[in-house]
């Protein structure tokens, strides 16, 4: 004990180095829990990108390229869907909702989707929240849109603005529907999904932008202006893809198998809820990466202090020389040193665990706005006590050399003061 | 006796050149020596020796009756915390602590230098208060001030008064008046004879300054009684 207090004196007596480390040592604790609990809720936010939907349904490919383009926008679909074989199958007896997509066009790098009504009242993502909008309604006229919350901002569109849809997917497209502009009828609110960076039409718009098209370029000499296409039959062809919504759950693997072994057309479903972890363990690389990251900052942190205390040894050997001449052991002055590295990691740790609550509390209504990841602040997890422990054995190891050098210096020196 | 030292022999390694061989050398109790020795004639290595940090390769040392070379090394860091008192030359002071926290650092380690202290004054902070009060350091705001802040004589006693805190049988100055004035130096020295007299404490007092000699009631040449030097000194052609 005596000890103790001894080591708390001498730190505060050093207070600006001191402080220094265990400012080091608190954001390196701050940095490796934060990740921690940062990569678990976007985990977690990841697999709820696309909630309360129990099947896609699209042409056949892989199950991932499949999530990639329906529900992430990523990709093109190899192939569509005809709209006999979607309403084949939404009449099932098992199915209680379906969404249509479909997709291709763009407007300045943002996807288009073409959908119904029923998106907006069926799309579900991470905690079975649902869509809502900060202004605006659904589409309601023929030519009007309905904007992501990226969309809007990025191009800063308001209601009643028009936008013209482009064809294809790029960035910039030289083949333009610019014969039938769009009106801005709706901004959803953030949702920190692919949903922000969509620009949603009815699947009849998207009919009626291609009236006129044949194989991706407009038809020579032939022109139907906007109005003229409202007179013409816009039931679509065919879709990309479409969302289900089943009675009950235990039907998914039912209905899964007979849209994969629907007959007139080779089709795949999936659940989104496997497909989803599934590609988080093909980028889940980086998150283990970035974990593995902070951990080796918390030992840069740590070997902060191992420099810090180390290099103060050799000024403190008079010190230990006064100790050991009043009756201090070698035992004694490892004992200090220990306690110094100890009362650093130990407040390092407790202090940066309140740096990252003060960050959680300033800063998670901003993440969730932003990323659309709700972070919860509550006590540390069982995997975060045990990364807490594992930083205050490593700071203890990490204090055992410097300590043990000076055992080893004073056990040498005795009372003689060698500088 | 609270010094006595039988045929000792010491090198640092069984390898290593002899550095110190004192065939007799006894300190009465209450005596106050003087030793005086140029620096490499083994005045570390004797004090070392008689604070229990070495042990002699071959002899005895003997410290109020207690064989040194019996003990453990922790028995024998606990025989100096409860029994010596030991003053350096200069930077005495921890400095981290408060001037009284310096004075009373020794009763951290020594249970009976803690309880002796308290049954002396009121408390342990009363104690160092009184014996600093004794060596002239009795203005409250030195008490105050952070002890790097002190002059070196300030220091010196305050060192002082640490090695005399709970009455330690033996007092250990290592030339502790060589960083001081000439006219310091002798009432430093008798300030530090009034206080062991008071506790009845032997005094050993080693310098390389021989004008402080007469001041004691014995004096001793290392450099005569450490036969090893005599040795070497002869190999070097007597330099």
């Amino acid at each position: 004990m005596a000890i103790l207090s001894l080591a708390w004196k001498s730190l505060l007596n050093r207070r600006f180095t001191a402080l220094l480390t265990l400012l080091s040592i608190a954001l390196s604790v701050t940095l490796l829990v934060g990740v921690e609990r940062l990569r678990t809720e976007a985990r977690a936010s990841f697999a709820n990108t696309l909630s309360g939907t129990d099947l896609i349904v699209g042409a056949r490919s892989g199950p991932v390229q499949l999530l990639l383009y329906s529900v992430f926008r990523i990709g093109d679909a190899t192939n569509n869907l005809s709209w006999e074989s979607y309403q084949d199958i939404a009449v099932h007896p098992k199915v209680a909702w379906t969404v249509p997509i479909s997709l291709g066009d763009s407007h300045r790098g943002f996807r288009v989707l073409g959908t119904t009504e029923a998106y907006f009242e069926h799309y579900r993502y991470g905690r079975d929240r649902r869509l809502s909008f900060e202004e605006g309604q659904p589409f309601s006229d023929l030519y009007d849109a309905v904007l992501g919350a990226e969309v809007a901002d990025t191009l800063g569109y308001q209601i009643g603005d028009a936008i013209i849809v482009a064809h294809g997917a790029g960035e910039v497209s030289f083949a333009k529907h610019d014969d039938k502009p769009f009106r801005v009828l709706g901004i959803l609110e953030r949702t920190g999904t692919p949903v922000d960076r969509t620009v949603h039409v009815s699947l009849e718009a998207i009919e009626a932008i291609h009236v006129d098209w044949q194989s991706g370029a407009p038809i020579p000499g032939l022109s139907i202006s906007a109005d003229q296409a409202r007179a013409m039959d816009l039931t679509p062809k065919a879709i990309t893809a479409f969302l289900v919504g089943l009675e009950s759950k235990i039907a998914t693997f039912q209905v899964q198998r007979f849209v994969n072994e629907y007959p007139e057309e080779p089709l795949l479903a999936i659940l989104p809820g496997v497909a989803l972890s599934q590609l988080w363990d093909l980028i889940g690389v980086a998150e283990n990466a970035l974990l593995i990251v902070s951990a080796f900052v918390v030992v840069v942190g740590l070997f902060g202090m191992l420099t810090a205390l180390l290099t103060s040894l050799n000024e403190r050997r008079r010190e230990m020389a006064i100790l050991r001449s009043v009756g201090a052991r070698p035992g004694h002055v490892f004992a200090l040193i220990m306690g110094e590295a100890g009362v650093l990691t130990l407040l390092g740790v407790l202090s940066g665990m309140a740096l990252l609550y003060l960050a959680l509390i300033v800063g998670q209504p901003l993440i969730e706005s932003r990323f659309g990841i709700f972070v919860p602040i509550g006590g540390p997890t069982p995997y975060e006590w045990v990364l807490l422990g594992a930083v205050i054995a490593a700071g203890f190891l990490v204090g055992s050399i410097p300590s043990y050098r000076a055992y080893c210096l004073s056990l040498a020196d005795g009372l003689a003061v060698r500088i | 006796m609270v010094i006595d030292i039988k045929g000792l022999q010491f090198r640092w390694q069984p390898s290593a050149p002899l550095v110190l061989a004192i065939e007799d050398l006894t300190v009465g109790p209450g005596e106050h020596l003087f030793i005086k020795g140029p620096s490499g004639s083994g005045k570390s290595t004797l004090l070392s020796l008689i604070s229990g940090v070495a042990t002699a390769t071959v002899g005895t040392v003997r410290v109020i009756d207690q064989e040194l070379e019996q003990l453990g090394s922790v028995d024998r860091d606990h025989f100096r915390a409860d029994h010596i008192g030991y003053i350096f030359q200069m930077f005495n002071l921890i400095p981290y602590l408060s001037v009284v926290d310096n004075v009373t650092l020794p009763c951290r380690f020594s249970a009976s230098r803690r309880a002796k202290a308290r049954a002396r004054g009121k408390d342990l902070h009363a104690e160092a208060r009184r014996l600093l009060e004794h060596l002239d350091m009795d203005h409250a705001d030195l008490h105050q001030r952070a002890v790097t802040t002190l002059s070196v004589g300030q220091q010196q006693r305050v060192a002082a008064a640490r090695a005399l805190i709970g009455s330690p049988e033996l007092l250990i100055a290592d030339e502790p008046t060589s960083s001081l004035d000439a006219d310091r130096r002798e009432s430093f020295i008798r300030l530090l004879f009034d206080e062991c007299r008071a506790s009845g404490a032997t005094l050993v007092f080693v310098s390389h300054d021989a004008s402080l000699e007469h001041l004691f009631d014995r004096a001793i040449d290392l450099a005569v009684v450490n036969r090893s030097v005599q040795d070497a000194l002869g190999e070097r052609g007597g330099l």
